[in-house]
């Protein structure tokens, strides 16, 4: 139905000036709560564990660059300058909340629980990896934390996320599913069609729209001509909200009470979270060419990290030397996962035809059979990786 | 048993699937209370309310998009595309999101609670938009099944297996022969396996192989090769992907003969896949090339629709020349 219309007399065509959305921000630059701002509850342990989470992906960020660049990893993306839109994010969510993420989110599956030899064993593709090394590196999934394996493809979680939440409604749940995605995605025909299906259907979807002004190269204001992604929502009937996304509070606190509003109303709601793209899109980028370093350096003055640090410093729960030495210990135990998972084998060769149905069909056995026959033939030549045992089982298979 | 329509047929295979499992939902444009344009989902949102049968917007991508989410949940989402020729806005859900789901998550999720129905093909006078046959496009892509009945009591047990499979299924409906295909239909539960032919008649000389509503101009064309003395082996394929290779290639065998005959254009139509698998398996006991019918590689007409399609007397011509080789 649509809302009821005032008639008028006068002919005026609406603006878009008409409508902007404000942003929120309770934090000011120097982690100082602004005045007339409320300060969202939040407990000692929970700050903590954003504030180690946000750490520990900065940490993991800059190790696994570095190992991309040595040859070890193949493909990297970093989350640098978005950390706050990321943790502050999930961490008004309960663990039992869906995840539907993009690729940028891996704050958010730390914040659950994945540890750094499962971000290795992915970024390997090595035999733990819960993907079976079937997809690029950053492509994470885990059933048991409720973060749903990413894909590729662009915008094509948001209308699965809003089916998703249809699904817990319908189950009774006392769940609902949070849905990621960027600024550019927004331009996808899924963005439009997932919004329009979660607001008709009364779905309990929070869909977090990074907005960290760029996709790869493009800018935003080639991207869009309108007030960013939040307007949007209101066209489609869904509650929709800005904040600064690189002020942990006000993240967070959007985030605390769009889940509430969600599960409550039975309804989506968006959070746009205005933050900055400080690295490249992925290792295969090079933003020099396309903006300059003063803009940069502008957002990194606004370091949400730093940010945070400085308000927890004020309050007293943190310190600098607990920080040194929780950044000290974070290196060791990222570069200590790589170098122990790194040694293992590859997935076995069988893995080739497994899921692709329930059951491998006829056909498929009989490929992986010619298959067989062929690399028996020429094992040298399929056999790149020293570690990897998967090949010998499979041809002990056919012998 | 009561003779019922293929498209009472689908209606009753919803219907049974819905009654049984609390988890099945349909979904698509027009399907609640009016029951869809062609009423295959007729008095579904009746019996099992809005939450479990409704209305969606307008979007291909958005249906099948959100079935996948809803079926990765643990729903069985049953999505209806009101006409093939407008699933391709929803190609890149199917093709790489519900296709691929359960291989790049190393089965930790799976959507195969997924069916897609739709309706497609010709003889409706519907020209270009509300014609088309476009399962091949559908077939090259691993991870789907593609399944397509040619009869009603085909139609219930096919759509029953689909629903219950655990992979997504494009489920394609013969819209040509919805009501004109009558045929004895069991109210009981019953299923008919995926990725099994069936031979519909025995016979000695020549193989044909269709599916979906192309098998009645199969029969047509059988039967009167059959008053020149020519004895034909009808093949319904009904699964498109997986295909019954073994099936088909016993009956070539035995025959040395084969003609494939669809609707969709013959360049990179279906027809293709089987005549290359069909000669890798059966090259020594081939009497003659194997032949396709197919349509034209033209957009589908409107007025020269009869001209375009591959009907029986094309068939029976090719079953001649075939035979006289």
């Amino acid at each position: 139905m649509t809302a009821k219309s005032k008639q008028t007399d006068v002919l005026r065509f609406t603006e878009t000036t008409d409508l902007t959305i404000p942003t929120l921000r309770i934090l000011d630059a120097d982690g100082k709560l602004r005045k007339n701002a409320h300060e969202p509850v939040i407990d000692k342990a929970t700050a903590l564990k954003i504030y180690e989470n946000m750490a520990y992906i900065r940490v993991l960020d800059e190790r696994m660059l570095a190992a991309q660049r040595q040859g070890r990893l193949s493909f990297y993306l970093t989350c640098t300058g978005e950390e706050a839109s990321v943790v502050g994010s999930i961490a008004g969510f309960k663990s039992h909340d869906m995840v539907m993420s993009q690729y940028r989110e891996q704050a958010a599956l730390r914040y659950r629980g994945f540890s750094s030899e499962q971000f290795m064993n992915q970024l390997l593709s090595n035999d733990l990896d819960f993907g079976k090394g079937r997809q690029m590196p950053i492509h994470y999934g885990s059933h048991e934390l409720n973060y749903m394996t990413i894909s590729s493809p662009l915008a094509t979680q948001i209308p699965q996320a809003a089916g998703y939440a249809y699904g817990q409604k319908l189950a009774g749940k006392d769940a609902c599913t949070i849905c990621y995605f960027g600024d550019g995605a927004a331009s996808e025909g899924d963005f439009h069609a997932g919004l329009n299906m979660a607001a008709v259907s009364n779905c309990p979807v929070v869909f977090v729209v990074r907005n960290n002004g760029y996709a790869i190269s493009t800018p935003t204001s080639e991207q869009f001509a309108g007030d960013g992604i939040a307007p949007r929502g209101i066209g489609y009937g869904i509650s929709s909200i800005r904040v600064d996304g690189n002020d942990i509070l006000a993240v967070y606190a959007a985030s605390v009470e769009a889940r509430r509003l969600a599960l409550q109303t039975n309804a989506p709601v968006i959070i746009e979270t205005m933050s900055y793209r400080l690295g490249a899109h992925s290792t295969s980028d090079d933003p020099s060419s396309y903006r300059n370093a003063d803009e940069e350096e502008i957002w990194r003055q606004k370091d949400p990290i730093l940010r945070m640090k400085k308000w927890l410093l004020d309050k007293g729960w943190w310190s600098d030397q607990q920080d040194h030495q929780l950044k000290t210990q974070y290196k060791k135990e990222i570069l200590d996962a790589l170098k122990s998972q790194e040694k293992r084998p590859s997935p076995p060769l069988s893995d080739l035809i497994t899921d692709v149905y329930k059951t491998p069909p006829l056909h498929l056995r009989q490929q992986y059979t010619e298959l067989l026959n062929h690399i028996a033939k020429y094992p040298d030549h399929y056999l790149p990786n020293p570690n990897n045992s998967g090949h010998q089982s499979a041809l002990t298979q056919v012998n | 048993m009561p003779q019922i329509n293929l498209l009472q047929a689908v209606n009753s295979a919803l219907d049974t699937a819905m009654a049984h499992d609390p988890r099945v939902i349909c979904l698509g444009q027009d399907i609640g209370q009016f029951g869809g344009v062609f009423r295959a989902t007729s008095k579904l949102q009746e019996k099992y309310g809005k939450q479990r049968c409704f209305n969606t917007p307008i979007t291909e991508q958005g249906i099948v998009g959100f079935s996948i989410g809803l079926a990765a949940q643990g729903s069985i989402a049953v999505a209806e595309i009101q006409f093939a020729d407008y699933i391709f806005p929803a190609f890149d859900q199917i093709v790489n999101e519900a296709a691929k789901f359960r291989y790049r998550s190393g089965d930790q999720f799976n959507c195969g609670g997924l069916t897609i129905r739709t309706p497609y093909g010709g003889g409706i006078a519907g020209g270009l938009y509300h014609s088309q046959s476009p399962e091949a496009y559908f077939c090259h892509t691993p991870g789907l099944k593609v399944v397509i009945p040619s009869t009603a009591y085909q139609a219930k047990g096919l759509l029953l297996s689909a629903i219950r499979d655990p992979d997504p299924v494009i489920f394609f409906e013969p819209k040509a022969i919805y009501r004109a295909e009558v045929g004895e239909v069991p109210d009981d539960d019953y299923e008919i396996p995926l990725g099994v032919a069936e031979v519909v008649t025995e016979g000695a000389d020549i193989t044909l192989v269709g599916w979906g509503a192309q098998m009645h101009q199969l029969h047509r064309a059988a039967k009167m090769a059959l008053q020149d003395g020519i004895s034909c082996e009808v093949i319904d394929l009904r699964t498109l992907l997986p295909w019954d290779l073994e099936t088909v290639a016993a009956s070539v065998n035995k025959t040395g003969r084969l003609i494939i005959s669809h609707e969709a254009p013959r360049t990179g139509g279906f027809a293709g896949e089987i005549s290359a698998a069909v000669q890798e398996q059966c090259f020594l006991s081939l009497e003659s090339p194997i032949m396709r019918v197919a349509g034209m590689d033209t957009p589908f007409p409107l007025v020269f629709e009869k001209e375009y399609l591959p009907d029986y007397l094309k068939v029976y011509e090719a079953i001649k020349q075939s035979v006289n080789f």
